[in-house]
């Protein structure tokens, strides 16, 4: 068909023109094109490289390595052990219950275990590798790693765990370590704590007790990072890069570990605590509480039925009695009150009292010990005998106000900087600290039961060892648990003169060498006989009941008869050589009848113990006990072997 | 243009057309597809035979086609518009009938070496049927009414098919291509305005007819626009791929992140990280540079068609190179202003660039008949 040429020509500049049109539009939404990428990719560009990165790059905590723990000679009291956990990862085990029913046929595993796992697993990706089972001895991991074909996604690792060898010798010390707990951190020691590890790390490993929980944050360390390259999915496909972590500092403590196993078998089969101090330093050379528990089930994770055995027993082995339990003091605390008033010039150490076996204060009658009574009683034989009616008399005197600032001035009622769980206060009461506690006033009978070590007065075993120590030496002893950290030496714990008169510290020391050296002594039956290592100390009994004036006329009943929980605790508190101090010792058998009978052999035995380094001679012994005591020592000895057999076992 | 016409006038016969050819845009051609070669390596992480080596194939096989329909003369194509357009419909409906399904839609058919997108090829050859008609229409009658209706059949019935797949990019392509076509053909303005005003009631009325009985489009498609509208309301559900494809983009700047290091892409972090969103990993890697050098060749591809059409006589061919020019702006544009988070995620392809063999056939053959032209054009 032909077309005019005119209406060519306008059809043509039409299209000519429309194109253009076209053309600029075009243009136009190129430059928009081109000014958008401008913006995001120069204006932006910072911005959203931050976000790539974001995407790109986790950081992955690596957990530090947790300080070891030593005993002042070295021995390790808690270790990093390896050892192998089987862990799954879901996405390469494919049918998960048909995977862990496989592993559950071929080594035994624990259901709650596979519970717990599966919990986990459907709370983490696909690809985490969720432990099931810890610890798994070689020998299942074996037969776990020969099977690997027909257990897709479950593999044998090696981690690190946290082992201690001294088991139950060092329960209350060195305490234990468990996962972090919620409670821990919204409430517990670690609310404080914003350490990423803590988060981030599965089941991390804290201090629950002990020194591992009070100087958790010395023995944690640092964690290091792996910048990690992640992809869409989370799955890591390389290591960017590295930083170690700082691994948790070493600490060595004052305990030797020996002593402190000796301690432990002595007071088995008792509910017993007893602390050895030297007093050269303040060190704490055993510190100990019976019955004990294996700690390596806590980190293991403890059964039911072993929570259940522990928390159950009337005994409570879970306690460090030795630090969080308070005791009334007894007859032990006689030295404060003899001291404060000596110091206070009440008394003059030859003034005598007459004891008629009971004095009547404000319409009540107070009786002593020995119902017939002393007779005429001056500090020395008043110490040595422990009569009551003496410190009823001058603690009278003296007034509570003194007695309670001596009593402080000794360590009693303060608390000690020593880095275990539940340190007891204690209580040193005068009038202000009943006001201020109970809302009442003092009255004078709470006075003549303080001047015996009743009523209110509380004391922990430690702040028995340090006022003993302290009698002993004249020095504000602090107790240091810990030697050094990471091989640098803590501070001493020898302190400054207490300012006490060295002539009213004289008698009541002559006092307490009589106490276990005089044969009226109520401690003579565990005296130590060789010459160089004499030991001064003072019996206690401290009753746990009122004894009614019904009962008191029925006749007092003695201990063997009453139910295990209403006998009196045993309490001794002594140190040696007696001429040349070097080691305080405090002893406390809960429930465990009179102190010259209970504690005071204990406390010959590890007294010994320590100054010999070992098993002493028997000759140190007096010689009509010397039979017996070399049985005991061969029974002792057999035990310690044992126990150092078990132990090497497990590990 | 008539077989006599063609007689009349100078035109290299023969080999010597090769000599003809519009080279520039060859060239022009060629570097896009290398540089699509080039990032198809890229996103496979270095292995050339997963992407790279097909695509290169098929490149080589539309070039082929390129050419062969450069050599042959204009007239020949202008006479099979009609039968293209009849063969791309017919494979649009057996689409209906014997389509292979993809990711939620039905948009290809088994062809034994290859799986064909009919809606691809129905791109090109509407803008041949409808070059033809208006080729063939006296002007005076191509703002009437009456005569308005033929084009709008051509464009609506390939449309409805396509939108039934469904596959909107697709259908927005065809639209905004047949309208280019009647506008440059010199449809009366009054009609595009009304158009434009009835498109912006429709807008309004997909968004109304929401959640009602007589929706008007589906799920999917109201949640790609709620994401294009707010991709960081949702950045891990729906909103993740715009949000991660811009992040991409942005985080090469102006230099790029280097060949093979764009941690978005190597890392999976990029959704369709070869086809719809190849062009976030160039700019990734080569930044800005990249980018803005990628769209001056677009650019330049756009410009020697529009000068070639202005240099044509032939109304045929005049709008049939003025339509391929559109459709080939249509489809960098929507795809470029789809990843940089400017306009909702349809489904439109890079040119050239993203792995897909259709679109590449068809593409190439389309340069195939501009260059028909420009080698046949009366001197």
């Amino acid at each position: 068909m032909r077309r005019p040429e005119k209406e060519l020509e306008r059809a043509s500049r039409i299209v000519t023109r429309r194109g253009l049109v076209m053309g600029g539009l075009q243009l136009g939404l190129v430059g928009v094109l081109g000014w958008r990428m401008q913006s995001m990719q120069v204006g932006q560009a910072e911005e959203f490289r931050l976000l790539a990165e974001e995407n790109r790059i986790n950081l992955r905590l690596l957990p530090p390595d947790r300080g070891l723990i030593f005993d002042r000679n070295g021995v390790k009291l808690a270790e990093n052990a390896q050892n192998y956990r089987i862990v799954i990862i879901r996405e390469d085990a494919g049918d998960v219950d048909e995977t862990l029913a496989a592993l559950a046929r071929l080594i035994p595993v624990d259901p709650a275990a596979i519970e717990r796992a599966k919990e986990e697993m459907a709370r983490r990706s696909a690809f985490a590798p969720v432990p099931i089972m810890e610890r798994v001895p070689w020998e299942h991991v074996a037969r776990v790693t020969v099977n690997t074909p027909s257990l897709p996604g479950i593999h044998a690792e090696v981690g690190l765990s946290r082992l201690y060898p001294r088991g139950q010798d060092m329960a209350h010390v060195v305490g234990y370590v468990g996962p972090v707990s919620d409670f821990d951190m919204t409430r517990g020691y670690l609310a404080e704590d914003d350490d990423p590890l803590l988060r981030e790390i599965p089941r991390f490993q804290v201090g629950k007790t002990g020194v591992e929980a009070r100087l958790e944050h010395t023995l944690r360390g640092s964690a290091g990072t792996a910048r990690i390259e992640i992809n869409a999915a989370g799955r890591v496909m390389r290591e960017l890069g590295r930083d170690e972590g700082v691994p948790g500092r070493d600490l060595q403590l004052t305990v030797d570990s020996d002593l402190q196993r000796y301690l432990q078998i002595r007071l088995e089969g008792e509910s017993a605590s007893c602390v050895v101090m030297d007093l050269e330093d303040g060190d704490i050379r055993a510190i100990g509480s019976a019955p004990s528990f294996d700690p390596n089930l806590f980190v293991r994770g403890i059964s039911v039925a072993d929570w259940r055995m522990l928390a159950d027993d009337k005994y409570r082995p879970l306690a460090s009695k030795a630090v969080q339990d308070a005791y009334p003091p007894g007859s032990t605390f006689k030295m404060i009150t003899a001291l404060a008033a000596l110091e206070a010039g009440e008394i003059d150490s030859e003034e005598t009292v007459y004891c008629p076996g009971h004095l009547d204060v404000a319409d009540l009658r107070f009786h002593c010990w020995r119902r017939g009574g002393h007779g005429n009683m001056n500090l020395h034989d008043s110490m040595t005998q422990s009569c009551d009616i003496y410190y009823y008399d001058i603690g009278q005197r003296v007034g509570i106000d003194a007695i309670g600032a001596m009593a402080r001035r000794l360590g009693l009622g303060v608390q000690h900087d020593v880095p275990l769980s539940a340190v007891s206060d204690g209580i040193a009461p005068d009038r202000e600290w009943k006001r201020r506690t109970r809302g009442e006033d003092w009255r004078i009978g709470d006075t003549v039961n303080a001047s015996i070590g009743q009523g209110y007065v509380l004391a922990s075993p430690l702040q028995l060892a340090v006022m003993t120590a302290r009698i002993a030496t004249g020095l504000e002893i602090k107790p240091r648990l810990v030697r050094s950290i990471d091989g640098i030496p803590q501070p001493s714990g020898r302190g400054e003169s207490l300012g006490l008169n060295e002539n009213h510290l004289r008698r009541i020391r002559d006092s307490m060498f009589a106490v276990s050296n005089h044969s009226r002594g109520t401690a003579y039956g565990s005296r130590i006989d060789a010459p160089e290592m004499r030991m001064s100390g003072k019996t206690g009994t401290s009753q746990v009941r009122r004894i009614t004036p019904e009962e008191r006329r029925a006749g007092v009943v003695s201990n063997e008869d009453l139910p295990w929980e209403r006998r009196d605790h045993a309490l001794f508190v002594g140190y040696a050589p007696y001429d040349n101090p070097r080691y305080a010792i405090s002893v406390v058998v809960q429930h465990g009848g009179g102190g010259s009978a209970a504690a005071a052999p204990i406390a010959r035995d590890i007294l010994l113990q320590a100054l010999y380094g070992g098993t002493p001679p028997l000759d140190a012994y007096p010689s009509a006990h010397r039979g017996r005591i070399q049985t005991q020592q061969q029974e002792m000895e057999q035990r310690a072997a044992a126990r150092a057999a078990s132990m090497r076992d497990r590990a | 243009m008539s077989y006599l016409e063609y007689q009349v006038k100078y035109v290299p016969s023969g080999l010597r057309k090769v000599l003809y050819l519009h080279w520039p845009l060859i060239l022009l051609v060629t570097a896009v597809a290398a540089i699509g070669v080039l990032m198809l390596t890229s996103v496979a992480g270095g292995d050339m035979s997963r992407w790279a080596e097909p695509q290169m194939v098929r490149f080589g096989l539309g070039f082929t086609l390129m050419i062969a329909a450069a050599m042959i003369p204009l007239w020949f194509w202008r006479n099979m518009a009609g039968v293209a357009y009849a063969v791309a419909l017919v494979l649009l409906i057996l689409v209906e009938f014997f389509g292979v399904a993809g990711k939620g839609a039905v948009r290809w058919i088994d062809i034994g070496f290859m799986q064909l997108q009919p809606s691809e090829l129905m791109k090109i050859a509407i803008v041949m049927v409808l070059a033809a008609y208006y080729d063939w229409l006296p002007l005076d009658r191509t703002s009437r009414p009456l005569w308005l209706i033929p084009p709008l059949v051509l464009i609506l019935v390939p449309v409805a098919l396509v939108l039934r797949q469904p596959d909107l990019g697709t259908a927005l392509l065809l639209l905004t291509g047949g309208g280019a076509m009647m506008f440059l053909a010199g449809v009366h303005w009054a009609y595009f305005a009304t158009l434009i005003g009835g498109g912006v009631a429709a807008v309004v009325a997909v968004f109304e007819s929401r959640g009602t009985p007589w929706q008007l489009l589906q799920d999917y498609q109201y949640r790609r626009i709620d994401t294009f509208l707010n991709p960081e309301n949702d950045p891990l559900g729906a909103g993740y791929h715009i949000t991660q494809a811009k992040i991409a983009l942005g985080s090469g700047g102006v230099t790029g992140k280097g060949f093979m290091q764009g941690t978005q892409s190597r890392l999976n972090f990029l959704p369709e990280k070869h086809t719809d969103f190849i062009f976030n990993t160039l700019a990734e890697e080569f930044g800005f540079l990249g980018g803005i050098t990628l769209l001056i060749l677009y650019g330049l591809i756009i410009f020697f068609c529009i000068v070639t059409a202005l240099r044509q006589s032939a109304r045929f061919a005049q709008l049939m190179i003025l339509g391929v020019a559109m459709t080939f702006f249509l489809y960098f544009a929507i795809n470029m202003a789809m990843v940089m988070g400017l306009a909702p995620v349809v489904g439109v392809p890079l040119p050239l660039v993203s792995y897909g063999g259709s679109a590449m056939l068809v593409l190439l053959m389309a340069f195939g008949l501009v260059q028909s032209a420009h080698v046949h054009r009366p001197r």
